[in-house]
C-alpha cells in the first residue's frame, strides 16, 4: 500500500469519526433535557398537581389545575375549528383544484407554516382581543388555529397524495359523484394519515406560549369562561420559570413533565397509528 | 272466518326495472351533482381561509404597524433607541440581537446537521441511523418554552462556568472583543445554543433527505475511480448537495428568527448591541413577549406590532426563497431523471 493511500484513509476516517460525533452530539440535547426533565419533573409529580389550583408564592404546595384545564378548553377550542377547515382545504387543493391553484395554495400554506408564532399571536390580538377590549380564551385558541391551520393542511394533502390514482379512476368509472370520491374513497383510504396529522398538529400547538401572552393571557384562578381570560399550562410554566420561588420552579417541572409526557406520547401515537396502517397496507 | 291474506311481496317484473332504472340514475345524478356543487363549495371556502389568512395576517400587521411608521417613518427600523416612556422607538437594538443570535444558531447547526446527516446516510447501519433521526425529530416536539426551562436550570449555569473559565484563562482570551465582559451565563451565547438546538431536527431532515436523493451511480463512480468513502462523500456526494443544503439551511434560519420563548428566557433582555458573545441582549420577538402587555400607550403597541411586522417580512422572504430554490432543484433533478 503506498503512502498516500493510508495517508487517505486516515483522512477518511478522521473525517468519519468527526461524522459519528456530530450525530452523538445531535442526539445530546434530548437526552440532557430529558435526564433533567425526569428528575426534576418525577418529584413535583403528584396527585396535588392535577387537583389543586396554584398557590401565593411563599405557600407550599398547590397545583396547576386551572392550566391543565385550559390548555386543554383552549386546544380544544382550536382543534375544532382548525383541523375541519384544514381537512376541507387539503381536500380541495388535491381532488378539485386545478393543478396551478393547488401549487399557489401549497406554497401559500409553506409560507404560513414559517410565521412564527408570536405573529400569529398579534394577529389573533388584533382581530379578537382589541374590538373585544379583553383577553379571552377564545382569542387564544384563535391564535392556536392560526397556527395549526397551514401544518394540518401539509400533513393531510400530502397523505391524500399517497391514495393512488387508481381508486379515484375506478370510482370515476362507476360513476360516482365527484363529492363521494373525495369522501369516502380518497379520505377514507388516507384517513390514518389524516389522523396523525391531526394528532401531531394538536400536540405543536398544545406548547405554544409566545401567543398566549396576549390573547389568553393566564390567570391565577380556575376559569372556563370563554370570554374571560385564561390559564394555560405552557405560559403557566413560564411564568413560574422566570419567578423567583423555588416552589414556582418545582411546579414548573412538574408542569413541563406533564406537558412532555403528553406530546411526545401523541408523537408516538400518531408514528404507531402510520406504522400500523402501513403494515396493514403491506400485508 | 277467513285468515286475513299475508301480502306476499311480488316481484317487480323486469320491464318495470328497466323503465324505473333511468329515472332512478338520472335522479340520482342529479342530486349527486347538487351535493359535488355543495361539497367543492365547503371545501373551496375552507381553501380560501386558507389563502385568506396569509392575506389577513400581511394586512393586519402592516395596518398595525401604520401609526408607529407614521410617527417615526421608516427609518426608526435603523434607530437604536428603545425608549417607550419618552415615546421613542427604534428597532435596530432588536435586529441586531436577532440576527447575531440566529447566525450563533445556524453557525453551530448547519456544520453539525450537514456532519450528522452524512452520518445517518453514507455511515452509519439503518437502524441506528433510523433511532437517530427518531430522537432528533422528538427534539422538534418539544416546546420552545421546556428548553428554555431547561436553559434556565440546566445550560446557563454550563455556559457561565465556561464562560468563568475563558474570563480565568491564563492566556488572556478575555481581551478578545467576542468574550469580553462579565461571566453572567445569560446573553447571546446560551441564546444561541438554544436556537441550535431547534434549528436542527429542520436542518437535518432537510439535508438528510437531499442526501438520500443523490443518485447511486454517483457513488458508484466515485468507488470505481477508487475513492475512501469520505472522498466519495466529501467530492461526489456533498458538491451534488449544496445548494439543497443552502435550501434547508434558509429554512432553519426563518425558524430560529422568530423563536420567541427560549430565547427570552435566556438572553438577558437588555436593549444593547454588543459584538461580545457573553453580553446579554434582547431580540425582535423577545421584546414583543415582555413588553407587549405591558405597553404604556397605542403607539407603542404599534411599534411592537411593527417589530411583528419585521419578523413576518424576513420570515415570509425566506422561507418563500427556500421553498422556490427546493421545489426547483426538485423540478431539475426530476428532469434529469436522477435516482
Amino acid at each position: 500500500m503506498s503512502r498516500s493511500h493510508q495517508l487517505r484513509k486516515l483522512h477518511g476516517r478522521t473525517m468519519e469519526a468527526l461524522c459519528l460525533l456530530a450525530a452523538l452530539a445531535a442526539v445530546a440535547p434530548l437526552f440532557a433535557f430529558l435526564w433533567h426533565l425526569v428528575s426534576m419533573g418525577a418529584g413535583a409529580l403528584n396527585p396535588a398537581l392535577f387537583t389543586q389550583l396554584p398557590l401565593p408564592p411563599g405557600e407550599v404546595g398547590g397545583g396547576l389545575k386551572n392550566a391543565i384545564l385550559g390548555t386543554l378548553l383552549v386546544v380544544g377550542t382550536a382543534t375544532v375549528v382548525g383541523i375541519p377547515v384544514g381537512v376541507g382545504a387539503a381536500v380541495y387543493m388535491t381532488e378539485f383544484a386545478r393543478p396551478r391553484m393547488a401549487a399557489t395554495l401549497r406554497f401559500a400554506c409553506d409560507v404560513l407554516s414559517g410565521v412564527p408564532s408570536i405573529v400569529m399571536g398579534l394577529l389573533a390580538f388584533q382581530v379578537m382581543v382589541r374590538p373585544m377590549h379583553h383577553f379571552s380564551a377564545l382569542s387564544g385558541a384563535l391564535a392556536l388555529a392560526f397556527i395549526m391551520l397551514p401544518v394540518v393542511v401539509i400533513t393531510t394533502q400530502e397523505m391524500l397524495h399517497l391514495v393512488p390514482h387508481s381508486l379515484r379512476e375506478a370510482g370515476h368509472a362507476l360513476g360516482i359523484p365527484a363529492w363521494r370520491i373525495a369522501s369516502s374513497i380518497s379520505m377514507r383510504a388516507a384517513a390514518p394519515g389524516i389522523l396523525t396529522g391531526a394528532i401531531l398538529s394538536v400536540s405543536r400547538i398544545a406548547g405554544e406560549t409566545a401567543p398566549m401572552l396576549f390573547t389568553a393571557f393566564g390567570n391565577p384562578f380556575l376559569s372556563l369562561d370563554p370570554k374571560a381570560p385564561i390559564a394555560t399550562l405552557p405560559h403557566t410554566i413560564f411564568t413560574y420559570a422566570i419567578s423567583p420561588y423555588d416552589d414556582w420552579h418545582r411546579l414548573a417541572w412538574g408542569g413541563a413533565l406533564i406537558l412532555v409526557l403528553g406530546i411526545l406520547g401523541a408523537t408516538l401515537l400518531s408514528r404507531f397509528i402510520l406504522w400500523w396502517h402501513q403494515r396493514g397496507l403491506n400485508a | 272466518m277467513d285468515a286475513p291474506a299475508i301480502e306476499t311481496p311480488e316481484m317487480t317484473p323486469p320491464s318495470l326495472v328497466l323503465q324505473i332504472l333511468p329515472e332512478g340514475i338520472r335522479r340520482w345524478r342529479s342530486t349527486g351533482r347538487g351535493a359535488d356543487r355543495l361539497f367543492r363549495l365547503v371545501t373551496g371556502m375552507c381553501a380560501a381561509a386558507v389563502a385568506g389568512l396569509l392575506l389577513i395576517v400581511i394586512l393586519f400587521m402592516v395596518k398595525g404597524s401604520l401609526p408607529a411608521i407614521r410617527d417615526h417613518g421608516l427609518g426608526f427600523v435603523l434607530s437604536p433607541d428603545w425608549d417607550p416612556t419618552n415615546q421613542k422607538y427604534g428597532a435596530l437594538t432588536f435586529l441586531f440581537g436577532t440576527a447575531y443570535t440566529s447566525l450563533i444558531g445556524m453557525a453551530i447547526a448547519l456544520p453539525l446537521g450537514v456532519l450528522t446527516a452524512v452520518a445517518l446516510v453514507e455511515i452509519l447501519p439503518r437502524g441506528l441511523a433510523k433511532a437517530i433521526s427518531l430522537a432528533v425529530e422528538l427534539l422538534a416536539a418539544i416546546p420552545s418554552v421546556l428548553l428554555g426551562l431547561w436553559g434556565i436550570f440546566e445550560l446557563v449555569p454550563l455556559v457561565r462556568s465556561f464562560e468563568i473559565a475563558i474570563y480565568r484563562s491564563p492566556l488572556g482570551f478575555r481581551k478578545l472583543p467576542i468574550f469580553s465582559g462579565a461571566p453572567l451565563g445569560v446573553g447571546f451565547l446560551a441564546a444561541g445554543l438554544l436556537l441550535a438546538i431547534m434549528a436542527l431536527p429542520f436542518i437535518l431532515s432537510v439535508s438528510r433527505e437531499v442526501l438520500l436523493q443523490v443518485p447511486t451511480a454517483q457513488r458508484e463512480a466515485a468507488y470505481a475511480l477508487g475513492a475512501t468513502r469520505w472522498q466519495a462523500i466529501r467530492k461526489f456526494i456533498l458538491p451534488y448537495s449544496w445548494k439543497g443544503i443552502f435550501g434547508a439551511g434558509l429554512l432553519g434560519l426563518a425558524r430560529v428568527l422568530g423563536e420567541t420563548m427560549a430565547v427570552t428566557m435566556v438572553i438577558g433582555n437588555t436593549p444593547q448591541i454588543k459584538a461580545s458573545l457573553f453580553a446579554s441582549g434582547y431580540t425582535l420577538a423577545s421584546v414583543i413577549a415582555n413588553e407587549f402587555t405591558e405597553a404604556p400607550s397605542d403607539l407603542a403597541i404599534s411599534a411592537l406590532i411593527s417589530l411583528g411586522l419585521i419578523l413576518l417580512v424576513l420570515t415570509v422572504l425566506l422561507n418563500a426563497a427556500a421553498r422556490l430554490m427546493l421545489i426547483y432543484l426538485n423540478r431539475r433533478m426530476g428532469t434529469q431523471g436522477a435516482k
